[in-house]
């Protein structure tokens, strides 16, 4: 109880002023507890924006391929583009293009575990030449990125040749879903180097692979996902098939000058490696990973994920029925 | 030019110079990587690191020369590592200006007395190189056992100088003298005839802990620049982790915020190279301190004293830091940097007891052996301190690395982590391998750890050598450790899913994993046949997702009895599965017969003389938690005890 006499006098207008005062803090604090209320709390899984790569064939050429023998890339390149009456059926003036290659392992080009630093760089100069506005090159590899690209050759090759490199970086993943598919679902996928591209061109190497049986043109699309992507492993052949299905490339260039024959798909050794000298450029991924398998000794029937891709309608493993343009170039 | 201008763009310019040092540690090509720029130097330019591993390991390494001449210079001119070169100093030096700038004069002074904790530091550093000086005590215990006529021919020469000394009267008591000299000789000769030297002391390298410049190495590339470069995204692609960063995040925090409690707290009290330094100082050729002349006892001097070295008063030399603030405030000009002493005296020497000198020494000593009481370097050893290629046996290890984080900064895939309670007390912060964290495991063709390595705990390794290629193939590659694969957790071998992402990212030739190829009756996988035709059977009592068994892994064969090889699947429906056309069934099963369903399974198997714990595989596993496939130091090259091999 306070005694009367001790009573502070206070005034009415500040007692006003301090009832104000304090009605406007509990105005506040019930405000922004009804604004910010949620009854039911956070739902089981956020929803977010998926991405699809737009389809970059060109229906107008039809399926092409042509398969040139020879030692030396750039030439039998050269001529696997001139088979097909040139790279400007494919690349138009003003087109920006993106090369997926595989630069999967930080090892020298020699050991031919990545797409060859020459092959790369030539194709970069046939695109400029046939009136590239922009050429890209991108992956998403297994070893360091950074080293990757750096040990391959491939970085040197992309700087000399003008075309920009893009690295991965973790805001550089969107989330894809491939229609039809069961594995691909809400998957982190390498977006940021397609923005603004209109062609794609796919570089692979012909390599021995364990677990899948090759690992070749289709296979190479396995860089462009993102996230804990290895535990695709567990249905390899189908998660290729997908990846096939994800991906329409305007052509892909699958290079044979040298199979990894064995211990792949890192190679390692040149004991690993086998001169086959062949050089294929195909419009149709599967036909051109289907020639592929022969380079390694084996029987396209004996991939499955090849079957697999056709039935889903990417392709035929009848490379025969594309009349491939063959040609040989010392 | 005013002194201090120079001062402060001498400490400005090696500031960025540190700071440089550090942003160009980085992999890559460009002009701002590693292109050669001499990141070691103000590592190599501090004696306390060259010091340490001179009496861990008797030998001065390369670069560490440097401090050659730091020390010379200090000979010469006094602390100026303190007040002018150490990036560590400056930052302590700007925080403690932010946090006396709105204190009163008085309150300045009063910051900037001597205060006897000063003294802690020189206890550090004695306590710090004890502990490095294990093997220089043994030895000199040594000695005794080895030829007990020394010490017989020093109490002989020390008696005859003592009674030499008496006579002239410089020593009182010759008794006294003498007593202490026996029991010195005695205790020595004891120790020695009848102890093991060697296994009474250990030699551990711990200055890198309080260090200034490892410190701020450790500091600034191991939390700072990955929290900058986090948000900027500038120097590397994917943003660097430090395992228990926050520890040594902690630690600089605490030495930068207790410039407001007291201006150069670190410097004064903890920094044990500025004790080196002011003991080195004492025979400084240069030195500040007053002149003959009339002083107004302003204090002035004292206003921003960096050194809290009194120079109002007789200055401690030994604890000037060469800010040369007093000279430039001295309205009267009285105070110099000059080759005389100060004319109002000078209390020369650190203020050390020594009491506190015998215990710290004490503390030094006997503090390894009691935490190699654990057994870390013997039958304790722990697996998961799993060092960088080329690391020295753990022993000499600890006897070098002075936790900068130099090999952790420049690790391309951010594989190399500061050990936390791993390695020990002793080997905290030190380099370990965690195949978890960074971008991939240990580059097949990289050897930027060593190369960088100030101290060469970590062997400057070229590739032939850390592959085994050439002229080392005799030796054969540099192993960290070795990958085990756990059965309870691989998934071909555990639970009937197809994997081998570990074989497949083996970089090796031949891969040190290989598979064993194993057929495996899936659950349930038992089933009657209801109705066949030579491409397919159709089955009781199934429900199967369409597809299931149709991923290219699964096979179909007779359960019993007939000769019928496997068939692959190709097709697969709720309840009938269909095998490849080319290779139909020579009899096909019959209705009411049993036949299997199998997944072709490859189990991964690690062939021990080829691995060399490169981790590759352990971060690729696709068991994300605690992986299935993961390197221990077992089989570790640095350590032969450590082999599995026969």
């Amino acid at each position: 109880m306070t005694n009367p006499q001790d009573a502070q006098v206070i005034s009415r207008r500040d007692f006003l002023a301090r009832a104000a005062k304090a009605g406007a803090a509990i105005a506040a604090t019930g405000v922004i507890g009804y604004w910010l209320y949620d009854r039911t709390g956070p739902k089981a899984q956020t929803v977010t924006e998926l991405v699809s790569l737009p389809d970059f064939s060109l229906s107008r050429v039809g399926p092409k391929m042509s398969i040139i023998t020879g030692a030396e890339r750039v030439r039998t390149i050269d001529r696997a583009f001139a088979a097909l009456g040139g790279i400007e059926q494919f690349i138009k003036k003003g087109d920006r293009v993106l090369l997926k290659v595989n630069a999967a392992f930080a090892s020298p080009p020699a050991l031919c575990a990545t797409a060859h630093p020459q092959l790369v760089g030539e194709v970069i100069r046939l695109c400029y030449l046939a009136g590239a506005a922009a050429v890209t090159v991108s992956d998403n590899p297994i070893n360091d990125p950074q080293s990757c690209f750096r040990l391959t050759g491939i970085a040197e090759a992309v700087q000399t040749a003008g075309a920009r490199l893009v690295l991965p970086q973790e805001n550089y993943f969107k989330p894809t879903t491939v229609r039809d598919g069961t594995l691909i679902k809400n998957w982190p996928l390498l977006y940021e180097p397609f923005r603004g591209v209109n062609k794609l061109i796919g570089i692979a190497p012909v390599k021995d692979h364990h677990r899948s049986g090759a690992s070749m043109s289709i296979k190479n699309w396995y860089g462009l996902m993102g996230g804990r992507r290895n535990v695709f492993h567990q249905d390899i052949h189908n998660i290729i098939k997908e990846l096939a299905m994800l991906v329409s490339p305007t052509l892909v260039i699958l290079d044979g000058t040298t199979t990894m024959i064995s211990n792949g798909p890192t190679g390692g050794s040149l004991d690993d490696l086998k001169q086959t000298n062949t050089m294929i450029v195909s419009t149709d991924q599967v036909a051109a990973d289907a020639f592929g398998a022969t380079l390694l000794g084996k029987n396209a029937a004996a991939l499955p994920f090849i079957a697999k891709a056709a039935a889903a309608g990417r392709g035929t493993a009848d490379y025969e029925s594309l009349k491939p343009a063959r040609d040989h170039v010392d | 030019m005013n002194i201090i201008t120079v001062r402060r763009i001498s400490q400005i310019f090696f500031f960025v110079l540190f700071i440089w040092f550090c942003i160009v540690s980085s992999f890559g090509e460009k002009w701002w990587q590693l292109r050669g720029w001499p990141v070691n130097w103000i590592l190599q330019l501090d004696p306390l690191v060259a010091l340490g591993t001179i009496l861990t390991t008797r030998t001065l390494y390369a670069g560490l020369a440097w401090a050659l001449l730091t020390m010379v210079l200090t000979v010469l001119l006094g602390r100026f590592f303190c007040g002018w070169l150490c990036p560590f100093g400056t930052i302590h030096q700007f925080f403690g200006w932010i946090g006396r700038r709105r204190k009163k004069f008085a309150e300045r002074v009063a910051a900037n007395q001597y205060r006897p904790a000063q003294a802690i530091k020189y206890y550090l550093l004695i306590g710090l190189l004890t502990a490095a000086a294990g093997d220089v005590f043994a030895d000199f215990l040594h000695v005794a056992r080895q030829w007990p006529m020394i010490p017989g021919l020093v109490f002989a020469i020390g008696l005859a100088a003592l009674s030499f000394l008496a006579i002239r009267k410089v020593v009182p008591n010759l008794k006294k003298a003498v007593g202490v000299l026996v029991s010195l000789v005695g205790a020595w000769l004891a120790v020695g005839m009848f102890l093991h030297p060697e296994a009474l002391f250990g030699v551990s390298l711990q200055t890198g802990w309080l260090d200034p410049i490892p410190l701020i190495h450790r500091s600034v590339n191991l939390v700072l620049l990955p929290i900058v470069d986090a948000a900027m995204g500038i120097r590397s692609t994917s943003p660097r982790f430090y395992v228990g960063a926050w520890t040594i995040g902690a630690v600089f925090l605490a030495a930068v915020l207790l410039n407001f409690l007291v201006p150069r707290f670190y410097c004064r009290f903890i920094c044990p190279l500025g004790a080196l330094f002011a003991v080195l100082s004492g025979l400084a050729l240069w030195r500040v301190g007053k002149r003959e002349g009339k002083c107004t006892d302003c204090e002035l001097c004292e206003n921003n004293c960096e050194g809290a070295c009194e120079p109002f008063e007789k200055i401690r030399s030994s604890e000037c830091l060469l800010c040369m603030n007093c000279l430039d405030a001295c309205q009267q000009a009285q105070m110099t940097y000059s080759t005389a002493r100060s004319a109002a005296g000078e209390v020369s020497g650190p203020n050390i007891s020594r009491r506190g000198f015998i215990i710290s020494a004490v503390v030094g000593v006997t503090g390894v052996p009691m935490l190699r009481l654990s057994g870390l370097l013997g039958a304790n050893w722990q697996p998961r301190v799993v060092r960088p290629p080329g690391a020295l046996a753990e022993e000499q290890f600890l006897e070098r690395c002075l936790k900068c984080g130099q090999c952790m900064r420049v690790c391309p895939t951010n594989v190399i982590q500061p050990a936390m309670a791993e390695a020990g007390l002793e080997g905290l912060w030190t380099p370990v391998l965690n195949f978890r964290v960074g971008t991939s495991g240990c580059q097949l063709n990289c050897v930027a750890c060593g190369q960088i390595c100030p101290t060469a705990a970590i062997r400057p390794l070229i590739l032939d050598e850390k592959l085994g290629r050439n002229k080392f193939a005799s030796a054969g590659p540099i192993r960290m450790g070795l990958a085990f694969v756990d059965r309870s957790r691989c998934l071909p071998w555990v639970m009937d899913k197809p994997c081998i992402v570990c074989q497949e990212n083996c970089p090796l030739s031949p891969k040190a994993i290989y598979v064993q190829e194993r057929f495996s009756t899936v659950r349930d996988g038992v089933l009657t046949v209801k109705d066949a035709t030579p491409t397919s059977v159709e089955l009781c009592g199934v429900a199967w997702i369409p597809g299931q068994f149709a991923t290219g892994d699964y096979f179909c064969k007779p359960a019993s009895g007939g000769d019928e090889e496997r068939r692959q699947i190709v097709e697969c429906t709720a309840n009938a599965v269909t095998i490849a056309a080319a290779k139909p069934w020579r009899v096909a099963p019959a209705p009411g017969s049993r036949v299997e369903i199998q997944v072709h399974l490859q189990q991964p198997k690690v062939d021990p003389r080829v691995c060399t714990g490169c981790g590759i595989c352990e971060h690729e596993c696709p068991v994300s938690g605690l992986r299935a496939i993961r390197v221990t130091a077992e089989n570790e090259t640095r350590n032969r005890k450590h082999s599995l091999l026969l």
